[in-house]
């Protein structure tokens, strides 16, 4: 922090008679047109050198690792293209939508690699219904968080509820799929999951709603009763992913001027009544991107998920049913993958992903940063 | 006129109630969110605690069935992987952050390159291990903890640039011109006076992206592979805390379940002290709400 002054302690200008060209570094110069002659610091400056070349070294070298992030971006993509080349010039683009008939059960088969059938329907379904189950868990609980710190939360509890949320977020996704598969799997298995049962195989339920076919035996909650599957996982992905959404939605909130409050409040409004109406409603934009930037969390979200959805790769309209999610699956299989088509199949369910998080996290990131650029920089 | 005021007290009523339903529910949610974080972490304390002994951490595992062995091999995997990771992330990280605060500022090259970094931030790390897994393994023919290392290490690089780069925006820009003024070459006062000023900040960036990195599990699935045995070299498959604890909690034997737990416990223990430490720096340094 402290420049050793004895570094710049002027000294006699032995080397003055060195060529004047005006190299020392360009914030001198209107020290030295200010007194250009006289100047011992000047003098100084020059008997030292030229230092635009270490300067324009420096600025090259650090421009270098900026644009390594580009290289990266740039490689990876690269690389998940050229290796999932094989399953592409197989199954083109029916990879992601078609799928064979079993000819002796004639159920659909999905993904088959001792017979080299593989086709992705069962694991983007698998991602699709976790992470939207997530986000209808996550969504209200995560908005009632930010409200509440931001709005109505007295001071002294401030502080440990934001350090709680983050020490949330810093859980690793490993330690949430241990906890999940040892309580929350048996907890879904003996206490929530048959209360759901209960209410969807109800009769009057099923007169009521049974046109919708999500409800009766092969409903939302028919089937096996075993804790494992899309809701589990949906359930373990809520927990992580809520984190990430209060504290961008907290901080969106905490964008919306002060002014809009005391405005509303000025009209008489309740409390509620200034949240939704002078708060919520500014916000509204940051949230939505917030939620995003959630969901392309959930969509990539590989450990816990693999851990608790049960991995097989098929599908069922019920939500205790086992599924296959897109990570869930890399995650299982490529390192013993059997063929090079299997392996180039995974590789393409990757580069899928990798496309569809980029485009979500892009469109949340210009979502948030429409909301929150006139505020000063946070670290999250 | 009465029938007015009554309208309208009734009115003031319902709303009254709606405000209060609001806090209530906000509050609910407030709790509910509490409540696994707590159940989180009384579990791992409860069920790691009793498994932890010195064993754990001197020992290599057991084979398969045995009861006892520790995690040794994988903690000092871990912390391998995590050092090759911190070399290759965060020079480059902090390079990055660099240009985007001293150079490149206001400039739309720094601008789309924020952008890609937070956007390369949100990319799953499992993607990042099949991109590993495609320039080290590969090549190589092998699994390795190099490029376990090298997986990580790219990880960690667009959280260290963002992070660097709010520290370096919040340098005033006076201390800046000071060492300029004084003659000092740019690069030296962007190292020793802009850098160096806010060095905690920089640090906690670091820290949190060491405490991220530290716990992934997927992108080391097939780069670092793991280990059953002691091995310290870089061409080696290597065992790792996360990926121990995931292989364990998913095998059928209940000594490697509590093992499992115990891994989870220290892991976990690790990543808090980090973020605290960091919290804590960051609120004694010069820039304090840093973190």
């Amino acid at each position: 922090m402290t420049v050793s002054l004895s570094e710049i302690k002027i000294r006699t200008p032995e080397k003055f008679s060195g060529p004047p060209d005006g190299g020392a570094s360009p914030s001198s110069t209107p020290l030295a047109s200010a007194n250009p002659a006289v100047s011992e610091v000047r003098a100084y400056l020059l008997a030292r050198g030229n230092s635009a070349l270490a300067d324009r070294f420096f600025s090259g070298v650090m421009g270098a690792c900026a644009l390594s992030i580009f290289a990266i971006v740039a490689l990876i993509a690269i690389e998940l293209v050229l290796q999932s080349q094989l399953t592409w010039h197989k199954f083109g683009l029916s990879f992601f939508y078609k799928f064979n008939i079993d000819p002796d059960t004639h159920l659909p088969l999905f993904w088959d690699p001792v017979n080299g059938i593989f086709y992705a329907v069962p694991f983007l379904y698998g991602t699709l219904v976790s992470s939207l189950v997530a986000l209808c868990i996550a969504v209200p609980l995560a908005i009632g968080v930010a409200i509440f710190l931001t709005e109505m939360c007295p001071r002294f509890l401030r502080s440990p509820l934001s350090f709680m949320t983050e020490l949330l977020a810093a859980i690793p996704s490993v330690v949430y799929g241990l906890w999940a598969v040892f309580v929350l799997v048996p907890l879904l298995r003996e206490h929530i999951n048959p209360i759901f049962i209960g209410i969807f195989s109800n009769s009057a339920v099923v007169k009521l709603f049974g046109w919708t076919h999500l409800v009766g035996d092969d409903g939302l909650f028919g089937g096996v009763n075993l804790g494992l599957g899309l809701l589990a996982a949906g359930v373990i992905l809520a927990v992580m992913i809520l984190p990430i959404i209060a504290s961008l939605t907290r901080e969106v909130m905490t964008a919306v001027p002060n002014s809009q409050r005391e405005a509303v409040l000025a009209l008489g409004a309740t409390r509620w009544e200034m949240i939704r109406v002078g708060v919520l409603r500014n916000a509204r934009i940051g949230i939505v991107g917030s939620i995003i930037l959630g969901l392309g969390r959930a969509l990539g979200e590989t450990m816990a998920v693999a851990m608790v959805i049960g991995n097989s790769p098929e599908i069922h309209r019920s939500l205790l049913s086992t599924g296959h999610s897109m990570a869930s699956v890399i995650a299982n299989e490529f390192s013993e993958a059997t063929s090079d088509l299997h392996r180039s199949a995974l590789v393409e369910i990757g580069l899928a992903l990798f496309i569809v998080t980029i485009i979500v996290n892009a469109l949340a990131r210009g979502l948030v940063w429409v909301v929150t650029r006139g505020t000063p920089a946070r670290v999250q | 006129m009465k029938k007015q005021i009554k309208k309208h007290s009734a009115r003031s009523a319902i709303r009254a109630t709606a405000d209060h339903v609001a806090t209530g529910l906000a509050i609910l949610a407030s709790i509910l969110v509490v409540v696994p974080l707590i159940a989180i972490f009384v579990y791992l304390v409860y069920k790691g605690a009793s498994s932890l002994n010195l064993a754990f951490f001197t020992q290599i595992p057991k084979p398969e069935g045995e009861v006892g062995g520790g995690m040794a091999n994988a903690i000092a995997g871990s912390a391998l992987l995590l050092g090759i990771a911190s070399v290759l992330g965060i020079p480059v990280g902090i390079g990055g952050g660099i240009y985007l605060a001293e150079f490149g500022r206001g400039t739309r090259l720094a601008n789309a390159i924020r952008f890609t970094a937070d956007v390369l931030n949100g990319v799953p790390s499992i993607v990042m291990g099949i991109a590993a897994y495609s320039l080290v393994v590969v090549p190589q023919h092998h699994f390795s903890a190099f490029s376990g290392g090298v997986a990580l290490g790219i990880m960690m690089i667009p959280t260290v640039t963002r992070t660097t780069e709010e520290m370096l925006l919040m340098v005033p820009n006076s201390v800046r011109e000071a060492a300029l003024g004084l003659g000092v070459p740019n690069w030296r006062s962007v190292l020793s006076i802009t850098l160096r000023t806010a060095s905690p900040g920089v640090i906690t960036g670091c820290m949190l992206a060491f405490a991220r990195v530290a716990g992934e599990t997927a992108p080391l699935i097939f780069t670092a592979l793991g280990n059953e045995f002691w091995s310290m070299s870089l061409n080696q498959p290597i065992a790792a805390l996360p990926l121990q604890i995931y292989i364990y909690a998913i095998s059928p034997y209940d000594d490697q379940h509590r093992l499992a737990w115990a891994g989870a416990l220290v892991l976990i223990v690790l990543i808090v002290l980090a973020v605290s430490l960091v919290r804590y720096v960051a609120s004694r340094g010069i820039l304090k709400g840093a973190s």
